[in-house]
């Protein structure tokens, strides 16, 4: 049921990327300092996302001995968490809006765990095969 | 003088449009950071046609960036009290990252 809710809000999230005057039917309009820190966490988390991608360019590009399966591999996890950093993002940025609009609490979310878990697992795997993978 | 009576008007106005402004100037440097790993990965092969042809994405990509992130910042430079970010600008800054990753896959792959 709760995951049922979860799709639901999720793709009214996703309309209201595409409806922006949507956005504004709710509740009222917060002090817009809060609204700029909203959107400046927004653009940290871009930011977060442009370097993970830049760092799955980096090891594509710049450990050239290590053998194919691992720079690839190694490439699309930091470019996938790029991308989900992205969306999210986005989707987090609307949550935070209507939910200042509306009064409620701000969203809480499992995802920078997440993330740092994933990044973690990354820069010891890259560790690992730095160390004892090069040449293959 | 109460210390807490310095809120909403009395608060210095310029700053927080400032620091959102400069916010989107730093992602635009690490769009263009981003951009630049992906031509020089794009052209590392030597210059052919599906290399140029990702690399002219990735650039064009890279300018769209540029436009919303110069939309937004010419309103925040406005003075005054901002307009809250429409969720089209926001929602084209991150598809073009989204689409900076696919060109990485692509070329991965």
């Amino acid at each position: 049921m709760g995951k049922v809710l979860q799709v639901i809000e999720f793709r009214r999230n996703i309309q209201l990327w595409f409806a922006p005057e949507r956005i504004k039917e709710d509740g009222r309009t917060p002090d817009y300092r809060f609204s700029l820190a909203n959107e400046r966490t927004f653009l940290a988390w871009l930011r977060t996302s442009l370097a993970l991608i830049g760092g799955g360019f980096a090891v594509d590009q710049f450990l050239p001995d290590l053998r194919w399966a691992w720079r690839a591999g190694l490439a699309l996890g930091l470019l996938g968490a790029g991308v989900l950093c992205a969306l999210r993002a986005v989707n987090h940025w609307v949550r935070c809006e209507q939910a200042m609009r509306r009064g409620e609490d701000l969203p809480v979310s499992r995802f920078p765990a997440l993330l740092s878990i994933g990044v973690a697992i990354v820069a010891v795997a890259m560790v690992v095969v730095v160390l004892f993978g090069w040449e293959g | 003088m109460e210390p807490h009576q310095n809120t909403g008007d009395d608060r210095d106005p310029g700053l927080q449009p400032e620091r959102t402004r400069l916010a989107w100037r730093r992602t635009t440097l690490a769009g263009t950071v981003a951009t630049v790993l992906a031509v020089k990965a794009a052209l590392n092969g030597g210059p052919d046609a599906p290399g140029i042809t990702v690399a002219a994405l990735c650039c064009a990509l890279w300018l769209a960036f540029l436009a919303v992130a110069h939309q937004r910042i010419r309103v925040l430079a406005e003075g005054g009290e901002p307009t809250t970010l429409t969720p089209r600008i926001a929602g084209t800054a991150a598809l073009c990252t989204v689409a900076l990753a696919a060109c990485a896959v692509a070329l991965i792959l």
